[in-house]
């Protein structure tokens, strides 16, 4: 287990550095992205621009410039360019926002992507399994923003039910929280639910046939103690290694579209804003920080894997 | 010619194929019929992907047909706007764009048969040459995913070792990050600066940026399971022996594993087709795909969505083109996974 962890730690460590050089190195190739230019304003002069360069170490070779803004990074002090605020600071803020969204769409897609591919598998072939197979295949054709963008036209505009659109936090005001976040957390799941209805169908179907499955059927075993005891629980496993990766995703700002459609002012939102701005450090610390909950996930995802299946070791 | 006595006569297949699991191929095999063979009378006996493969058909072939039907239907081009114009609905008379700014809806006549949009361009004609620019950049996107992930997963996959190592953190890398992170990120910076490969240079605007960037990002989703697969052909005793026969490193490569793992890449082009497709309509959404004034039916659906709720045929149109779409692939790639290898795993992520 030690070995495991120091193992993961390690890892993590290379892939939040090869992230940061590539982020750094995306935006240092745009040739207009000039950052004296974003922090002095459009109409500042030469001379201003070229005291910025120096104030900031623009100057400096690319190497350097680098270790600056990580450096700037891990102490908590480095400025975007566009609004000059400390970017640590503004994704604490927008963190909540997506957390909410995460979590509440990261539970209903569980559940239903367990419960579809559960009854889907169970009536294998019947109209129900068919019709839920067109249902998810839908719902993995359709794009976030034109889901999101109808329901808030239905939900909101028609029928006046939801808000319409951004964020309230659960600490000042918890139905508002709820009411505001419900259509978000439909629309980010939907995709989802066809995802992994579909991956544990087939894995309970090819479960189904095995050996020890048919050793419980003639043990006289209930069909659905058999279902959920001796099937789901290894079928399981793929789903929850994707559940992790999706969660994580979602988290570091992969909800970009959600977030935007619904205007939740996250940290995937807060992405989008600084990307279309060029704006290099937030954009920098956005993308490490989910690299980091990707590792950090899928290392629990080994562990969870490894108390549902106890064949498989944590060699990492 | 030969005639192979024990092959079905073409009168009564049906009666030689039943339809339960292994007995299918033990029968099939017998009459001396190959996997790919196999697979098409599996894919033949599934209407529904068919039909739905032939939806995803009959919407590539209208697109193609977008010239002529500006030309020849609507007269005019998917840039040309009419703002001012007024257009004549079975004898009234009525504003393309009215007073207050609204475009009009679907009129279901030659002209602005499904509406215009704010600047008074014809939907319809947009939608197909949006459609074209779509479906382009995702078979460009699929080709190149597949061209790169073919060869990345052969060489690490074979070469093992340090290769491998390389290759295989490089594909983490691109993974770790989130797909729309990335693509947006890409996508950002070359629409402002262009790319330049030395020999050819690529303009900002240009169609091949978001095709490139979308073909680039799903690369290690394909690269990592094939790569899976070669490691273990690899060990196989058909590449034993061709080592022994005196083939080199290429020749075993391209001509003894690739073969083999050339149904997983055919599973995996129908599910490219339609991710690349909705990336496609994601980034252009957010500003960092197609570039105005080229139309994609992203770019319509992001245009349509400022629009909600005065004019939402300007969603629903592109929107429910791009679904179909999407859904005909999918569907069809669905049944070509279960014809071609009913026990894969395929996925890839958003």
């Amino acid at each position: 287990m030690a070995r495991f962890l120091v193992r993961r730690l390690l890892a993590m460590v290379a892939v939040l550095f090869a992230i940061s050089v590539l982020t750094f190195l995306i935006f240092q190739a745009i040739p207009n992205g000039d950052p004296a230019v974003r922090l002095g304003g459009r109409t500042s002069t030469p001379e201003t621009r070229e005291a910025i360069r120096k104030d900031w170490g623009f100057d400096k070779p690319i190497w350097q410039q680098y270790g600056i803004t990580m450096g700037k990074i891990f102490n908590g002090t480095v400025i975007s360019y566009s609004q000059q605020v400390n970017v640590e600071d503004e994704i604490a803020r927008d963190l909540p926002a997506t957390l909410s969204l995460a979590i509440g769409a990261g539970v209903i897609w569980l559940g239903f992507g367990i419960l579809f591919g559960v009854i889907s598998a169970v009536k294998a072939g019947k109209f129900t399994d068919t019709s839920l197979t067109v249902l998810s295949l839908v719902g993995v054709s359709t794009p976030v923003f034109l889901l999101g963008a109808l329901m808030l036209w239905a939900f909101s505009y028609k029928v006046q039910i939801f808000p319409s659109g951004g964020y309230v936090p659960l600490t000042q005001d918890p139905w508002g929280w709820l009411t505001h976040l419900i259509l978000p957390w439909f629309v980010l799941s939907v995709l989802f639910i066809g995802f992994y209805s579909r991956v544990l169908r087939s894995n309970i179907l090819d479960t189904i046939n095995e050996d020890y499955v048919r050793t419980a059927r003639a043990k006289g075993l209930s069909e659905r103690r058999i279902l959920i005891h001796h099937v789901l629980r290894n079928s399981l496993i793929p789903v929850v290694s994707l559940w992790g990766l999706d969660f994580a995703a979602v988290i570091g700002g992969g909800a970009i579209l959600t977030e935007s459609v619904f205007n939740l002012q996250g940290v995937g939102q807060y992405a989008a804003n600084s990307i279309q701005q060029l704006d290099v450090p937030p954009v920098l610390v956005i993308t490490m920080f989910g690299a980091f909950f990707v590792v950090v996930l899928s290392a629990v995802v080994d562990i969870i894997y490894a108390v549902l299946d106890p064949r498989i070791r944590l060699s990492g | 010619m030969a005639v192979d006595p024990t092959a079905p006569s073409p009168g009564k297949p049906a009666a030689l194929e039943p339809s339960f699991g292994l007995g299918e191929g033990a029968i099939e095999g017998q009459a001396g019929v190959g996997p790919y063979q196999l697979a098409m009378r599996r894919l033949r006996r599934n209407k529904t992907a068919l039909a739905f493969g032939a939806m995803f058909v009959v919407i590539v072939v209208m697109c193609l047909c977008a010239p002529l039907y500006a030309k020849h239907v609507a007269h005019t081009t998917p840039s040309a706007n009419h703002i001012t114009d007024t257009v004549n609905v079975r004898g009234e008379t009525k504003d393309v764009v009215s007073v207050s700014g609204i475009p009009i809806g679907p009129t279901f006549t030659g002209r602005f048969l499904l509406g215009a949009d704010s600047n008074g361009r014809d939907v319809a004609v947009r939608l197909l040459y949006g459609g074209r620019n779509s479906l382009e950049i995702g078979f460009i996107a699929t080709l190149i995913s597949c061209f790169f992930a073919t060869i990345i997963s052969l060489t690490a996959g074979y070469f093992r070792g340090v290769v491998d190592g390389v290759l295989s953190r490089t594909m983490d890398l691109i993974w770790a990050y989130p797909v729309i992170l990335l693509g947006i990120a890409l996508g950002t910076a070359l629409a402002v600066g262009g790319l330049d490969f030395g020999l050819f240079t690529v303009n900002g605007t240009s169609l091949w940026i978001p095709a490139i960037i979308i073909g680039v990002v799903y690369v290690p989703y394909m690269a990592k399971p094939l790569r899976g697969q070669v490691l273990g052909l690899r060990e196989k005793e058909f590449v034993e022996a061709a080592r022994s026969q005196g083939a080199g490193n290429l020749r075993i490569m391209f001509r003894e594993i690739l073969p083999n793992i050339a149904s997983s890449v055919i599973v995996f082009i129908p599910l490219m087709i339609a991710n690349a497709i909705l990336l496609e309509a994601a980034l252009s959404f957010l500003g960092a795909g197609v570039q105005p004034p080229n139309p994609s039916w992203g770019t319509m659906i992001g245009d349509g969505i400022r629009l909600i709720p005065s004019a939402m045929h300007l969603t629903l149109i592109p929107g429910g083109m791009l679904v179909l779409a999407v859904l005909g692939i999918n569907v069809f790639g669905d049944g070509l996974r279960d014809a071609l290898d009913p026990r894969a795993e395929v996925r890839i992520e958003h």
